[in-house]
């Protein structure tokens, strides 16, 4: 299916946000939420130069599950490293590992398995980005602005269903109407997530 | 009457244009002066030199313009063999060889001096890169030798060392280092051309790396050369002191260059092979839009 020229428009913004974000709106935190922040969003915008390149034919390659799988464990990486000081190492352990099997799970276990694995540490994390920020401003730890970071995870997380039910070939709704709106997706999660860190910016 | 006459030499303008314009290769020529402007502001940024500014432009864009145009003159009868060229103006007979060399050496001429007038070392530059392109890669060595590429990288990497030594007065370490960026970035960009033109190449006589060495290995050679053109221009941002947030888009894009590159050697595809060459190009845009804005 090709791609339409909305929909590249839509990815080069969604580009241009995501460069912002990593060139940007990381600046002065510590180095390990630095880091996080940069990988998703350098992840996210690399995926929307791909998207414009090679068309959705991008997504059927097979490590498209596992790099999607990266954006919502590094961004909820350094969501916990600032907001949940006394969980960070397990956290770090846990996208870590979480990573980890995931990629290594595709190549020994069934892919029931694989698909489990898959399910709980993108669930998890992605449940992180949705919540954290939520309760953060609520707590007055930052300004309200921040719970876009939680609008732009839940739309992450509808992202990534739809994609993991294109790529096991049970889609919830007919591929070309999945391949039309993803853009529009991403661009409306980069948009909440930039939108919400910039209550970092002073 | 005057209106008429006005009328047809306006025509006649726009004919020439049509006919000239595409022996520009503008969209090649528009890259090059884009990497000689941003080897300009990596000098002098965030100050801006108009009247420098100018003249770089004009001059690199007749220099640029006119050896492209002599390098088309020179390959018509290759052009004309082949399937992608075919309809080139000088190919397909719309524009007359001598006509087009007369033209060819005019503009060469015109930037050469004007760019020794502006300074004599930025002059020389520019004439250096003019030379390698027409005598050393198009006239002595594209006929002969795969390796023939080398010397159009080097030619191809001279915009930009001209714009930097224009900002600077001299050569230094970042100039020739945003010189090697360019020379390893045009074979990705040629290498490519080559695969997805095997059989027209072929046809034609010329010795490219898959006619000589196989796919494989130019596959190789090109993924090779996209991680040391990304990581020169990564050091040369570091070393004239690029602002965080920008090295850390240049990290992020050069990361995504080396997956593509390490993809492509692993599981090659003609796919993959255009994506690397899009992406490559569209990084080295983004590379020299960056050097071109950082702030000190």
């Amino acid at each position: 299916m090709k791609i339409s020229t909305l929909n590249r428009i839509l990815l080069f913004f969604t580009a241009l946000l995501a460069s912002y974000q990593v060139a940007a709106g990381v600046d002065g935190m510590s180095v390990i939420p630095m880091l996080a922040y940069t990988i998703g969003f350098g992840i996210l915008l690399v995926a929307c130069l791909m998207l414009i390149i090679l068309g959705y034919d991008a997504l059927e390659s097979p490590t498209v599950a596992i790099i999607s799988t990266i954006i919502p464990l590094s961004l909820s990486l350094g969501l916990v490293w600032e907001y949940l000081p006394s969980i960070h190492i397990p956290y770090l352990l846990f996208t870590l590992m979480g990573l980890l099997s995931i990629t290594i799970s595709r190549f020994i276990f069934s892919r029931q398995l694989s698909t489990l694995i898959l399910a709980f540490v993108h669930g998890t994390a992605g449940l992180v980005i949705f919540i954290l920020p939520i309760v953060v401003s609520i707590n007055r730890l930052i300004q309200p602005i921040f719970i876009f970071v939680g609008v732009g995870g839940s739309l992450i997380g509808i992202g990534g269903l739809l994609l993991y039910f294109l790529k096991t070939g049970k889609p919830i709704f007919p591929r070309s109407i999945i391949l039309n709106v993803f853009p529009a997706l991403m661009f409306a999660t980069t948009l909440a997530f930039v939108v919400g860190f910039s209550a970092f910016i002073k | 009457m005057r209106k008429i006459i006005m009328k047809r030499i306006l025509g006649e303008f726009r004919n020439i244009f049509s006919l000239y314009w595409p022996l520009t290769k503008s969209l090649q020529t528009g890259l090059l002066l884009l990497t000689g402007i941003a080897g300009l502001m990596s000098a002098r940024c965030p100050i801006i030199h108009w009247t420098t500014l100018l003249g770089l432009v004009v001059s690199l864009f007749l220099a640029i313009a006119g050896s492209t145009i002599i390098n088309m003159w020179f390959d018509r009868d290759i052009d004309a063999r082949m399937e992608r060229t075919c309809n080139r103006p000088l190919a397909s007979g719309k524009v007359s060889p001598s006509e087009a060399l007369r033209v060819g050496l005019v503009l060469s001429l015109l930037g050469v001096a004007l760019a020794i007038f502006i300074n004599t070392l930025y002059g020389l530059v520019v004439f250096t890169g003019l030379f390698i392109d027409v005598i050393i890669y198009t006239i002595w060595l594209k006929r002969r030798t795969a390796w023939s590429i080398v010397w159009g990288g080097i030619s191809g990497g001279m915009p930009i060392l001209a714009g930097r030594v224009l900002g600077m007065n001299q050569i230094d370490g970042v100039g020739i280092l945003l010189t090697i960026a360019i020379l390893f970035w045009i074979p990705t960009h040629i290498l490519t051309f080559n695969m997805r033109n095997f059989n027209d190449y072929k046809s034609a006589g010329i010795p490219t790396f898959p006619s000589v060495y196989g796919f494989s290995i130019t596959r190789l050679t090109i993924a090779l050369s996209s991680i040391i053109s990304a990581l020169s221009i990564g050091i040369a941002g570091f070393w004239i002191g690029m602002q965080w947030g920008f090295l850390r888009v240049l990290g992020v894009l050069s990361a995504g260059l080396f997956v593509l590159a390490i993809m492509s050697i692993r599981k090659p595809s003609d796919m993959l092979n255009f994506g690397l060459f899009k992406y490559a190009s569209l990084y080295m845009l983004t590379s020299m839009f960056l050097l071109s804005i950082y702030i000190r």
